[in-house]
């Protein structure tokens, strides 16, 4: 078997006294792609933070490619091919468009703190966030300020802030959050299409995107994962149903 | 791209444009308001608009709001009036055009060691340190003299060493055009800063710092990058004082001057590059102009200079009963100085009558900065002028170029006694 693209081994996190994450054990194969399901309060984006290095967990370990990156800074665990993005849009709201997606990749490209480079002529930066941008369908809204675009376009803009550094392992964090059923959908298939060949970790509410994206579905209740399956296994796991479905499971057709 | 076929990249014409544009009008500035209160007035301008276009570096582009900024200018300054004494004295070989570029390296190194510590934290607690960071510089120039001269701070003489190519950057509009050449070299390196990478991830900082780092950034190294680079054009700006006014006291590191070039980026405007270049110009106008138009000039003197640069004794009157020590000049030495100075410096100043020279009180009483340049042009004119007479040039050096006017007026004076 290979090196999982992300372990975690019995990783908890407590604040004070409260334990939030109970001992979690999680392999991500390289390609795969995982939702993260769970009632509200359950941890899930505690679990984020923790992977992407807002947090450093109380104990446990996370591995990236078989490297430890626990207590390591959000920026060094970027750097080695782990991007995310947030539930609660997180952009660069005075750049336009063009300018946040070439922000996303400057370090990936090796420029660093370089003061000496002119922008206008660095241009494999420029291709890919224009590449980038069509992407995620805002080609059209190049040179509009990130922070009056709508809600929707800013979601859109958040993933591909997160994906545009080229990184291989992408976080998203409730993407779809907020959206109505036809931009939902729309996000769907962004998502699929931006993902080709990357693994994909994602945090979900609407049960029709995950049954679209996902390989495999972890359930966390309360800081543990209780199963961790094919959508139809844990849609037929009696455990999953009474914990987050409330034992009221309706039959539910993948989209 | 097949080869074989043409390019065609239109020239950035409005770049050209603009740029060409500010170059002219930096060139014959001095042709039109071509009076000696106007070129000084230019002088200042020039060298607030360089201190400006860095804070809003800091301000406007990394989205740290400085109290003091002034540290890195004002250390700058001292450093290049040493600068100039050391060349005076012949210690050193910098030429004067490249005495700014100490102060800049000085700024550089000061912002490189004040900037560790500042940067470790954002937002008001930043502030808030810059703000303790200015007022311990402050206070340390006041407690070594040897290097920050006290209370009078340390002057110099710009005119050291042979002239190139008949430029000694004696006359005003010689040192004019040093700072507008400094001028348009700084503007065009910050802008040009703005737009490398460094320069846009510094806006990603400033608009969305945990973002930034979550994209690869380490903002705090972000911040660290922009705050020496902001320092060593302040040190450029503030050697460029240094050279414009021939002292620095410890005025130049005070919050007060921190306060102002918050201000004057403010006026002009943050968000667009040229916006704090406009504020200096308005700022500075308001600053020198604020006294012709109210008697209450007073307060805002004692606001601006809090310091022994505008001194004029008890009850404002210039101290005339104390001669001036030390003067070794013969009687007639003393006259031929006092008369070449008369005739040399008399149509100087079409503010400053001659009726007045001699009576320092009456000068002051007309306003701040009809002051400083009475005494800054009357330091130049007895330079200029008395150079025949070695003794008492060197006798009257020490006097001349003392911060405190009233003994630039005892120097006067004792010569008048004579004359």
């Amino acid at each position: 078997m290979s090196t999982p693209a992300l372990d975690l081994k019995n990783v908890r996190k407590q604040f004070g006294s409260a334990e939030i994450i109970r001992g979690v054990n999680l392999a991500i194969q390289p390609g795969e792609r995982v939702a993260i399901i769970g009632p509200n309060g359950a941890g899930k984006s505690t679990l984020f933070n923790l992977i992407s290095g807002r947090f450093a967990p109380s104990s446990g370990e996370i591995l990236l490619n078989g490297r430890q990156i626990a207590g390591l800074a959000p920026s060094q665990i970027n750097r080695l091919g782990l991007s995310r993005s947030f539930q609660i849009t997180n952009i660069f709201h005075r750049l336009s468009v063009f300018e946040n997606l070439r922000c996303a990749v400057l370090w990936s490209l090796g420029y660093r703190y370089s003061f000496w480079h002119r922008l206008s002529a660095l241009k494999v930066a420029r291709e890919v966030a224009e590449q980038v941008m069509e992407s995620i369908g805002l080609g059209w809204r190049r040179d509009t300020t990130a922070g009056l675009l709508t809600y929707a376009e800013q979601r859109a803009l958040e993933i591909g802030i997160t994906v545009a550094g080229g990184a291989d392992v992408i976080l998203l964090d409730e993407p779809t959050a907020g959206m109505s059923r036809s931009e939902s959908d729309k996000a769907v298939e962004l998502i699929r299409e931006v993902t080709v060949g990357k693994t994909l970790l994602m945090v979900e509410h609407d049960m029709s995107v995950v049954f679209g994206v996902a390989d495999r579905i972890a359930v966390v209740v309360y800081g543990e994962v209780i199963a961790c399956d094919t959508p139809e296994a844990i849609r037929d796991n009696a455990r999953v149903q009474e914990a987050y479905l409330g034992g009221h499971a309706p039959a539910q057709e993948p989209a | 791209m097949p080869v074989g076929l043409i390019r065609y990249s239109p020239i950035n014409l409005g770049r050209w444009l603009v740029w060409g544009g500010f170059a002219l009008a930096l060139v014959i500035a001095p042709l039109v308001f071509s009076s000696g209160s106007s070129l000084s007035l230019l002088s200042l301008m020039g060298t607030m608009m360089i201190f400006s276009l860095s804070y809003n570096m800091l301000l406007g582009q990394s989205g740290m709001l400085s109290f003091g900024h002034a540290v890195y200018s004002g250390l700058g300054a001292f450093f290049a009036i040493h600068a100039i004494n050391l060349s005076s004295s012949g210690t050193l070989q910098v030429p004067l055009t490249l005495v700014p570029l100490v102060g800049g390296v000085a700024g550089l190194l000061f912002g490189a060691l004040f900037g560790y510590v500042t940067t470790q934290r954002s937002g008001t607690a930043f502030s808030m340190i810059s703000l303790g960071i200015v007022e311990l510089v402050f206070a340390c120039s006041l407690m070594f003299p040897g290097f920050f001269g006290g209370e009078g701070g340390v002057s110099g003489d710009r005119v050291f060493g042979r002239p190139f190519f008949g430029i000694s950057f004696g006359p005003q509009i010689q040192v004019y055009y040093l700072i507008a050449f400094w001028l348009f070299v700084s503007a065009v390196a910050m802008f040009a800063l703005a737009h490398t990478p460094l320069g846009r991830i510094a806006n990603a900082v400033r608009d969305n710092p945990e973002r930034a780092e979550f994209v690869g950034y380490d903002p705090q190294r972000v911040r660290f990058l922009m705050l020496m680079l902001s320092a060593f054009f302040a040190g450029i700006s503030g050697g460029l004082a240094a050279i414009n006014f021939e002292i620095v006291s410890a005025e130049n590191v005070s919050a007060a001057r921190s306060g102002a070039v918050l201000l004057f980026a403010f006026i002009g405007g943050t968000g667009i590059f040229f916006g704090p270049m406009l504020g200096a110009i308005v700022g500075v106008l308001l600053t020198v102009m604020l006294p012709e138009f109210t008697k209450a000039w007073l307060l805002y003197r004692d606001f601006f200079h809090h310091d022994g640069h505008v001194r004029t004794g008890r009850h404002g009157q210039p101290d005339r009963d104390e001669p001036a020590p030390g003067i070794q000049g013969t009687d007639a030495a003393c006259a031929a100085c006092h008369a070449a100075a008369g005739r040399a410096c008399g149509h100087r100043s079409d503010r400053v009558r001659d009726a007045d020279r001699d009576d320092v009180s009456a000068v002051a009483r007309r306003g701040t900065w009809h002051f400083l340049e009475f005494v800054r042009m009357e330091r130049r004119c007895y330079v200029d002028a008395c150079l025949a007479d070695r003794d008492l040039y060197a006798a009257c050096r020490r006097r001349i170029f003392s911060a405190t006017t009233w003994r630039v007026s005892g120097c006067l004076g004792g010569c008048a006694g004579r004359a």
